[in-house]
Order: structure tokens, then sequence, then C-alpha cells
């Protein structure tokens, strides 16, 4: 019939026999759209408002036969918003009446938001909506989710501070309200979900964390605060070398040109001559309006310039409050529920992330302690805890270093089981990752553009994607790892400066031809050991 | 009309309250033909609820005490040779030591009366008004803000007088749920036109700042709002009468409410029992701790069975003794054990209470944040709901008819008839006689306990809160030892048993002395005398009382059928109302008597639908139809449980 093009009232009473048995029937949907488009144009107004009324006394019932029907709401959100005069009272209404039936019906928040968006309810009613439904069961989480959108709209923050956070005021309030819900009951997830919300850190504006000139590779680096795609000759990111721009090609370390942290460009001859005193490289990103600038003297061999990972407070793991009196009332009330339910995991996984929000480095011994506990209550997310706990060493290292003021790292007897952070390491010029529990050195490990000596002794290694295109390697061992084929070497070939490299204690060493093939792969490196 | 009685029934029940009446609709629904007889002139016995008049009229009746010596030796002539009677008492002696208190102000010199009172009364017994002298006792002397009321008879309370079918029954429940009538029918004088005007009308009244006062006027007048409960209680959401009422689908009958908070009080104050989930999060007097501690609590008492660990050790003391022990603060203690669990320091041990508290938890939830239902128009409605089915199956009913002697056969010693009030003489198998029907000479050996009562009029709830229309369960434990835990149930105008912008409150305990002196510390701790004139100072804390009435009610819920004297077999006995909360003893007592007159049959299955009973002249219908039918019936059987599915939803 759709093909036949006979579109008229007997498709509407045939698929309606159908929808109104099962809803769930995206096609039959789509015909009575098809439909119901024809007769708007065949019809006096008269009678598509009788249609329309029926059409939504159909949508009803059959939102009755399933009132999570996917299929159902989309319809009525098409037929509403083709309506000349919707009635969105009415529909307010009837999301109310089959929330009260089901306060957990997604599909139905869904559409209440749509409704609510359409009708231009002032955010306070809704919000006062969600209040009326978390009084009834706090164990709901489109509610809790609907207040994160109200509650920003409701208190614009000034124009100049971070968007998407409330003020402190608020804040305490719906802390509170939080509060009572996880005490009530921990075990319920959907009102740590918010708490998190609640503690979190807004979006943070694209900036430009680190920009490296370096005379003798006659290339700039630069990273990113989050990954970007920089495409071929666009005005994305531009760079004006002594104030005049500069036409280059951009792409990233391990040459595969996808959105990441860092990307680098060579520079041409004329730009780093010594003839100046000094020369300017100024990298502006203009989608995320975000600019860095760097010198390098006459006589050095590189320059660079680095925002602090303390100052700019870049490990707070995503927690992150003005005001640290309330992350610090937040965990002294965390830690008395987990002195009643020492078991509960969302407990103490909140903890951690209020202690790494508060003071890293100071509860650095406690927060191994919290994971420790934590890995023996959920032993399911056993090997994502190990992963979170090495990002939050790893950060700790990283500000130690800083305040250290040196390019060298150690991250040995760490127990990591990954790393991250890796763009926050492009001036390092000394990594040791000995003793841990790393499977790889993923591609991102290309970023280390300074990075000389890499010590990864002692890990459980299968590949080396990342050290790859790492200009100033010169030193690199790898012993007592899983190195298997001598072809997982390959990337070693693009580090022009590597001249001494351990593979001892690998299986790569028993195979027969491993030297031959070595020496044939890496002719510049004069120190094989194996 | 009781000429017209038939001589002959399976079963006859002496008495309409709640056992007797469940019993007669069970034995009825089974095919017994049923004789359901009553004394008094409404439904209920101390089971009943009245207006405000009907109660006034129940007053006088039993603060006269007069006695009943019209012994009409009739009947001794109709016993023959190998009979002997054994004579029913005509006096009902269960209800002592009546008191009534009016604080609210009267007008002088106004004659008020029930509006649609007169309507009503198909005898139109307006009773003597009331005469000067009566007038001249309510003259506000100077010291005395409070007189007897007994004085104050209007009407007697004759809802219908001619009940003898199911049509009448109807008509009673009708009388129960017509609330609109006719003022004017009722006005002597314009200035009383105008006090009507000031009755608050609306639910917001209480809300506003200067509140109209309440005159007893007033309350006389809007009369037919209250139905006062004589025994105080609530239903348990799964308790035995719930699953009886939707089981037999005598809910279709009946409308009830969800009590909405539970109260205690402690340290001088009234405060909220935060006792669901939703409740212990919303709740704002819990500390956070708290909360997590209460919880835990609960949760473990849900299903206690399951960790003997936790409480084996604890078993032999008293349960206030075992939740000392646990991490629970003084406030959570106090909460469990008098508002959850409902029992007192040393009355029940470690198990007890666990399973107390666990009946109360798994209540909770079913049909709202309480344990409790309440129904509408009062707890009087329930026997007659189970007399309704009675009637639908053919019972008959006759009010105001009176048994004089039971008739024994000497030989078999079996019950053979009953000669009732008008000498006719009705011979039936089994024969259900209420407790207080018997004579001095059936009970001598019997020792009753007694239930304190008293019924308050107040103008505002004992805890203010956004909504005025709250049904509260307040429990305030007995104070010294050996006094007894007071529950005290508080009733808003939604629940159809007072007028707008007053309260209900029923006190209940098992008694120790007379009601008003087991009863009066609590009132006054809870409530004040409703003052002459109103203050200046608007913000009074305590609720103020318009009116109050003591009683004492008789308690035969626990007497051995053994203490009876020279009982034929198949003669039963029902006892009257128990002083406990909920009405599982009346459900377990109905269902024993009746197991004992049909053995092996079902108790109160679900009659069949209407639609499903096929006379003669159905069987012409088509098959087509016969389909439809079936399907309708389908329908029809849900929605009957519904309106006790979702009671708020039904009674809006």
């Amino acid at each position: 019939m759709r093909q036949a093009g006979e579109l008229d009232e007997s498709v509407l009473e045939l698929t309606s026999q159908i929808l109104g048995a099962n809803p769930d029937f995206a096609t039959l949907w789509n015909c009575r759209r098809e439909v119901l488009q024809r007769l708007e144009a065949q019809k006096s107004p008269e009678e598509l408002a009788a249609l329309v009324k029926t059409e939504l006394g159909f949508l009803e019932s059959c939102l009755r036969v399933n009132p999570k029907s996917y299929g159902t709401w989309h319809h009525r959100c098409w037929l509403l918003g083709r309506l000349p005069e919707p009635n969105w009272a009415r529909e307010l209404e009837l999301c109310a009446r089959f929330l009260e039936v089901d306060e957990r019906n997604f599909h139905c928040w869904d559409y209440r938001r749509f409704v609510a968006a359409q009708a231009a309810v002032p955010p306070a009613e809704e919000l006062a909506f969600t209040d009326s439904l978390i009084t009834r069961n706090f164990s709901n989480y489109s509610s809790w989710h609907y207040r994160s959108c109200l509650l920003p709209q409701l208190h614009p923050q000034p124009d100049s501070g971070p968007q998407g956070r409330l003020p402190e005021d608020v804040l305490l309030k719906e802390l509170e309200l939080v509060q009572n819900a996880f005490f009530t009951d921990p075990n319920d997830q959907s009102a740590w979900f918010y708490h998190r919300w609640l503690l979190g850190r807004a979006d943070p504006q694209d900036a430009l964390r680190c920009l490296h000139v370096s005379r003798d590779e006659a290339c700039l680096t630069v990273s990113f605060s989050r990954p970007v795609l920089v495409g071929p000759r666009t005005e994305t990111l531009l760079l004006m070398v002594d104030e005049s721009p500069l036409a280059v090609e951009w792409r990233t370390p391990d040459g595969r040109n996808w959105p990441g942290h860092v990307w680098l460009c060579d520079l041409p001859a004329t730009s780093l001559n010594d003839q100046l005193p000094h020369h300017t490289f100024r990298v502006i990103w203009t989608a995320g309006n975000a600019q860095k600038e760097c010198v390098l003297l006459k006589g050095h061999q590189e320059g660079w310039c680095r925002d602090s990972a303390t100052d700019e407070q870049l490990f707070r793991c995503e927690l992150s409050v003005e005001k640290s009196t309330v992350l610090q009332s937040e965990l002294e009330s965390c830690k008395e529920l987990q002195e009643l339910e020492p078991e509960n995991k969302w407990c103490l996984l909140t903890i951690i992330l209020l202690m790494r929000a508060l003071d890293p480095l100071l509860y650095e011994k406690e927060t191994l302690q919290y994971f420790q506990t934590l890995k023996a209550v959920d032993p399911m997310r056993a090997a994502y805890l190990d992963d979170l706990r090495s990002k939050f060493l790893l950060e700790n290292s990283l500000l130690k270093m800083e305040y250290a003021e040196v390019r060298v790292l150690h991250l040995g007897h760490k127990d990591l089981t990954v790393l991250c952070h890796l763009e926050q390491l492009l001036l390092v010029t000394h990594l040791d990752l000995s003793h841990n529990r790393l499977r790889a050195l993923p591609p991102a490990l290309a970023a280390l553009r300074c990075l000389e000596v890499l010590q990864a002794n002692d890990n459980a290694i299968e590949s080396l994607d990342g050290v790859t295109n790492l200009p100033r390697l010169q030193e690199l061992s790898l012993c007592n790892n899983r190195l298997q084929q001598p072809m997982v070497l390959q990337p070693l070939a693009s580090c022009p400066r590597l001249v001494l490299l351990n593979l001892q204690g690998n299986p790569l060493c028993q195979a027969v031809g491993t030297s031959e093939y070595l020496a044939e792969l890496l002719p510049l490196v004069n120190s094989i050991l194996v | 009309m009781a000429d017209n009685l038939p001589s002959e029934f399976d079963v006859i029940v002496i008495g309409t309250g709640l056992p007797e009446s469940i019993i007669a609709a069970a034995c009825s629904r089974s095919g017994q033909r049923v004789l359901h007889v009553d004394s008094r002139s409404y439904y209920g016995g101390n089971w009943a609820s009245f207006s405000f008049s009907g109660i006034l009229s129940w007053l006088k009746e039993h603060q006269e005490n007069r006695d009943i010596v019209n012994e009409d030796p009739a009947w001794h002539e109709q016993i023959l040779e190998n009979e002997e009677a054994i004579a029913l008492s005509r006096k009902d002696k269960t209800i002592q030591h009546v008191e009534v208190f009016c604080y609210a102000s009267r007008d002088l010199h106004e004659e008020v009366e029930e509006a649609g009172a007169l309507q009503k009364n198909h005898a139109s017994v307006i009773s003597e008004n009331p005469t000067e002298a009566v007038h001249s006792a309510y003259l506000p002397s100077e010291d005395e803000s409070l007189c007897t009321a007994s004085c104050e008879m209007l009407t007697e309370q004759t809802p219908s007088s001619d009940l003898e079918t199911a049509l009448e029954i109807n008509n009673v429940k009708v009388t129960g749920e017509t609330k609109k009538h006719d003022d004017k029918t009722c006005m002597k004088s314009a200035s009383e036109e105008e006090t009507s005007k000031n009755v608050p009308t609306t639910e917001g009244t209480a809300l506003q700042p200067k509140k109209t006062r309440i005159t007893y006027s007033q309350i006389i007048k809007e009369g037919r709002r209250f139905n006062i409960d004589l025994v105080s209680k609530l239903l348990y959401s799964r308790g035995l009468l719930i699953d009886l009422l939707i089981k037999s689908n005598v809910s279709r009958y009946a409308e009830f409410k969800n009590i909405t908070r539970i109260l205690a009080f402690r340290e001088g104050r009234v405060e909220q029992v935060p006792c669901s989930r939703a409740d212990v999060f919303n709740s704002k007097q819990l500390t956070m701790v708290e909360k997590r501690m209460l919880m835990k609590f609960l949760t473990f008492c849900m299903e206690y069975e399951k960790h003997p660990e936790e409480y084996k050790a604890y078993e032999e003391i008293t349960f206030s003794e075992y939740l000392k022990t646990q991490k629970l603060t003084p406030n959570l203690q106090y909460f469990v054990l008098h508002s959850i669990a409902m029992t007192s320091e040393t009355a029940s041990n470690t198990i007890d209470g666990l399973k107390a508290t666990k009946n109360f938890l798994h209540c909770l939830g079913r049909y709202g944040n309480t344990p409790f239902l309440f129904p509408l128009y009062g707890q009087g409605e329930l026997p007659q709901c189970f007399c309704r089915m009675c009637a639908v199956f053919g019972g008959i009913y006759c009010l105001r008819h009176s048994v004089q002697c039971l008739v024994v056969d000497k030989e078999s010693r079996k019950c053979k008839a009953i000669i009732d009030q008008f000498g006719q003489r009705i011979i039936s198998k089994h024969f259900l006689v209420e407790d207080s029907y018997f004579s001095e000479n059936t009970c001598s050996h019997v020792q009753y306990r007694q239930i304190s009562r008293s019924v308050l009029i107040t103008d505002r709830s004992i805890l203010k809160t956004d909504s005025d229309q709250q049904i509260s369960i307040l429990t305030v434990p007995g104070e010294e030892p050996g006094t007894f835990a007071v529950r005290v149930i508080e009733l808003c105008s939604s629940t159809m048993t007072c007028m707008k912008g007053t309260y209900l409150v029923h006190l209940t305990c098992t008694s120790s002395k007379t009601a008003r002196e087991d009863l009066e510390p609590v009132v006054q701790k809870l409530f004040t005398p409703y003052p002459e004139t109103e203050t200046e100072n608007e913000e009074v804390e305590k609720p103020r009382l318009l009116w109050a009435l003591y009683f004492n009610m008789r308690d035969s819920s626990d007497v051995s059928r053994n203490s009876y004297n020279d009982l034929p077999s198949n003669v039963y006995v029902c006892s009257g109302p128990d002083s406990g909360l909920g009405n599982d003893n009346a459900v377990k007592q109905a269902e024993t008597l009746f197991q004992l007159i049909c053995p092996n049959e079902d108790f109160c299955p679900p009659p069949p639908n209407p639609e499903d009973i096929i006379t003669d002249g159905d069987s012409l219908q088509s098959e087509a139809s016969e389909a439809s039918v079936i399907l309708e019936a389908n329908s029809e059987t849900p929605k009957g449980s519904a309106s006790l599915g979702n009671p708020e939803e039904a009674s809006q």
C-alpha cells in the first residue's frame, strides 16, 4: 500500500490495529507519519483537528500498552511538533501521570524535557517537579539528571566564571539533599552519580599547555588540554614567528594525524637562524580562542613555555570546588559513612576522589590504603581500580617533578598498570618506568620529544608502539619484559639517535637470528645487549 | 414486619459487630439461610460509628442507666416440656463510666438541630426540644466552661426503620454517604444563617491566620459530617481483614485512605517518625548518621530470620534491652520500640519485637508510605459492608429486633430455636450470639477486661504541616509501670468522619482505671481546652478541645467459650472488639467459627460476576455476545480490587 501510494485513513485504521496491540513497530509509525503528512494537505482545519485529537488519544492508548515504547513517544514528539497550537499543559499533565505510575520511566522523562523546552516552562517549576519525585523515591537517575540540567539554568554564572557550575549556597543545599539519599541507602548509585556531578568541575576551556621549540630538530611542538584534530592547511592552528605568520604542516608525533594532545611542525632554517638575539614563536588555536608564546634565545638549543600543573590544578581528577571547605566537610561525612558501611564501594571511591581533589600529595598514602580496601570489596573492578590508581600515582609523580624543577621522572616500583598524561611529559629527558606491571609503551609516548634515556626494565611489555620518532632517544633499556618477536622492535628504527639498547631477559633473545635481524634493522645502534 | 419472617433458617446471627457480620456473610455466601438480627437500631454493635446526634443519643442511652424491667414472661409459655430456655439479656452492660465534656461555646437561646436529620428519619422521631431547664444548665457560669452534654438530646438516630432486604442495607450505605443536604430545612432564624456562613468550608481554612471560631451549635448543625467510631482501629495493609476484603470482593463496598504519618510523643513534643525509605530520606530531624543506622536496622528487621546470629544471643531479654545493644541512638530506639513495633519497655522480648517490626515494614508501601488504612466514613462501615454481602446472597436483616431466649432441646442438649420479641419461634441449626447478648446467668463466671476510650473533637492537628489533611497515629507510652500505652488516632475531615476545620481524635488503651482516669493525663499533655474567648496570642501550640467523651468498653476478646455456663454445642459466641490496633482478631474468630458451622467450605470466596450468572432468559443470547460478556467479566475482576489497590485514587 505504501508503495502504491495509498496513503489514506484506511492505512491509519489498519496500522492502529497492529500498533494498538504492539506499539513497537517503527515501520508502521513511519507509515502513519506519511499518511498524516498527506492528509494535512488535503483536509480542512476542522477535519485535521479531529484527526489530531484521535491520534493523540490513540497514542495515549498505545502508551498504556507499553509506557516505554520508543516509537510511540517519538511519534508523539513528531505530532506535537507539527501542531499549530499544541496544548503543552495537557502534555505536561500526561507526563506527570505516567511518572506517577513509574517515576523512573526515562522515555517519559525525555518527553517531558522536550515538552518543557517547547512550552518554555520556567526551570524553577520543573525543579520543583523533580523535588516532588525525589521526595517520593530518590532512586531516580532521570530526576537527578534533570536537576543537573536545570540548576545551572536557574543559577547562571557570570560570564567570566566556568560555565555549568553552581553558586556555593545552592551547591551546599544540593549536597545536603544528596547526602540524605546516600546515607539512607548507600547502595543506590543514582545519588552517588549526582554527587559526583555536584563536585565535578566544569568542562575546561581549550588551552595550550606547552610549547616547545628545538633548534636541533628544527621542530616546534605544542600540547593541548584536550585531544584536537588539526586538519591540513586549515586556519585553526596558526604559527607566528617573530610576529609574522608562517605556513607550516602540522602532524602528530606518531605520524597518524588522529585527534591528539600533541601536534608538531617542522620549522624552516630561516626561523631559527642565530643572527637575531632571539626568536618569538606564538601559536594561536583559533577554534578554542587560546594561544601560547615562547622564546628561543640566541645560543640556546631549545626554548619552551609550559603551564604549571600545580597552578592549574590539572590533576584534581574532575572534582573541583572553589571552596575546599566544602570538599573537606564532604570528606568528613563520607568517612563517617564509611565507618558505618565499611564495605560500600561508592563511599570508598568518593573518599578517594575527594582526597584527590583536596590535596593529592598530602593524602597519597591514605588514598593508596583506600584503594586496597576498595579492590578487596569490589574485585570485579580490580583492573579499573588499578588503572585509576596508576593514573593518580603518575599525577603525583608529575607534581613532585615540577616542585623539584627537573626533567627527570622516576616512576619505578609503583605497580603501574597503565601510562596516562603522557602529553604532560613533553619536556622530560629521563624516564624510569622499571618494576611496574606495564604491558605496552603506548603510542602516546611518542609525545616525549625531549626523551633521551628510557628505562622500562622488569615490566610485562609486549609492544613498543610508542617508541617511535623520538628524536633524542639515546638509551633504551627493556630488560626482563615479554618481547616475543624481533618484529616488535620495528618502531625503534625511527629513533635516529638510539645508540644503546638492552633487551636482556626477553623471550626474543632466545629466537634464532635475532641479532642479525637487529643489526639490519638498527644499523646505527652500536650497542645491543641480548 | 416480623410476622413475615420465615420460621426456619440454617444460621441465626445475633449481633451485627464485625465478627458476626463476617460470619453472616460467609454463611450466606456458602448457601446457608441466614437471619441476622440486632436489638439496636443501628448496625455494628460496639463496632458502630455515629453522627454527632447519633453519638448523643447513644450517650443518653448509656448514661441514663435505666433498667429495662419490661420482662415479658409471655415466652415462658412457649417452652415445651422437653425444652428449656436460655434467656438473653435485654440490657447492654458493655459500656461504663461515660463522661462527656463540651468546651466549645454555646450560642445561647438558639435551638439548633443536625442538618439533614429530619429527612433521614422515616420515623421522624424528633425528640423533645431541649427544655428550658436543660438550657439553663448550659448557661456558662463564671467558673466552668464545661458541662455535660447528656441533656443535649436532639434526635434518635434511626437510619431506617425497615431493614429486611438488601435494598435497605443499600439505603443505610447511601445514608452514610449522602453528605449533601438542604440546610434550610433546619434553619430556625436568620441569625443562624449567619453562623452557617462562618462555618469553614474550604480545606485551607486551617491555614488562614484568623480562624473562625467553632461553636457547639455548628458542631450540632454539621453533625452529619461526623462519623464517630466506638472502637478505634486501623487496617494493616497486609492484615487478614484486607486480604478478606479483597478475596471476597467486599472491598467494593468501601473506600479507604492511607494513614499519612506515624507520630511519636517524646520529651513533650510531637514529632513524625520516619519509617519508610522516603521518610528517612526526607526527615529533617535525623542526622545523616542516624539515617544510616535506622535504615540499616530496619533493613535487617525485614529479614531478621535469615540472620539468627544477629539476635540469638539476645533472645532472652526484652526488645527494648535488645535495641540498646544495637547501634541506635536513644531517639531511634524510641521510634522503633513505641512507634514501629508499637510495644513497650517490658511488654515483649526480642523475637516478638523483631516480628512486630517486620510486620510493620511488611505492610509498608503496599498502599502508601505507612502500613495502615482507614475506611472512609469510619470503622462502622466495615460490618455493614459484610452485612451487605450477606444480604446480596439472601441473608435477612432485622434491626431493633431483640431475641428473648434461645430454646434448647433437653434431650439432645442442642439449641433448636429462638423466640423473638414478638414471641415468634424461629427454628435454626446454628446460633451465633455476640457476647453482650448473654444474660448474667450465662456469664456469671466470665472475667472481662476493659478498654478505655476517649473521643475528642479538636480544632487543629497535633502536628501542623503544610497539609491540614493528615491522618496520624501516635503511641504514647504508659508513664508508670502497670499503666498501658495509649494509642492516639487523629482523623482529618477528608476521612469523612468530622466536619471541616475540625479533627476527630480517638484515644484507646487497656483499662487500669476508668477511661477518664486512664486517658485524661494524655489528653492534657496533647491538648488544651478551647478558650472562652479568642486570645490575642494566636500561636497556641497545642490543639484545642471542642468536645470530649470518655467511656469504658468491655473487652470480651479473650474469654474462653468454657467460661460461659451451659451453652449448647451449636451456640457459638462472638466477642466484642478487642483493644488491639488491627482487626485480625475478628477475622480469625469469624473464620474459626465459620469452619465449625460449615466445615470444608471456602471462607468468603470471590462472588461470581453478575455477568456470569446465566438465568433462563439469558440462554437465548447468541454465543457471540456471550464471548463479549466473558471479556467484560475479566476486565471487571481487577477493577473491583483496584479500588482497594489504590485507595488514594478511588477517594479522589
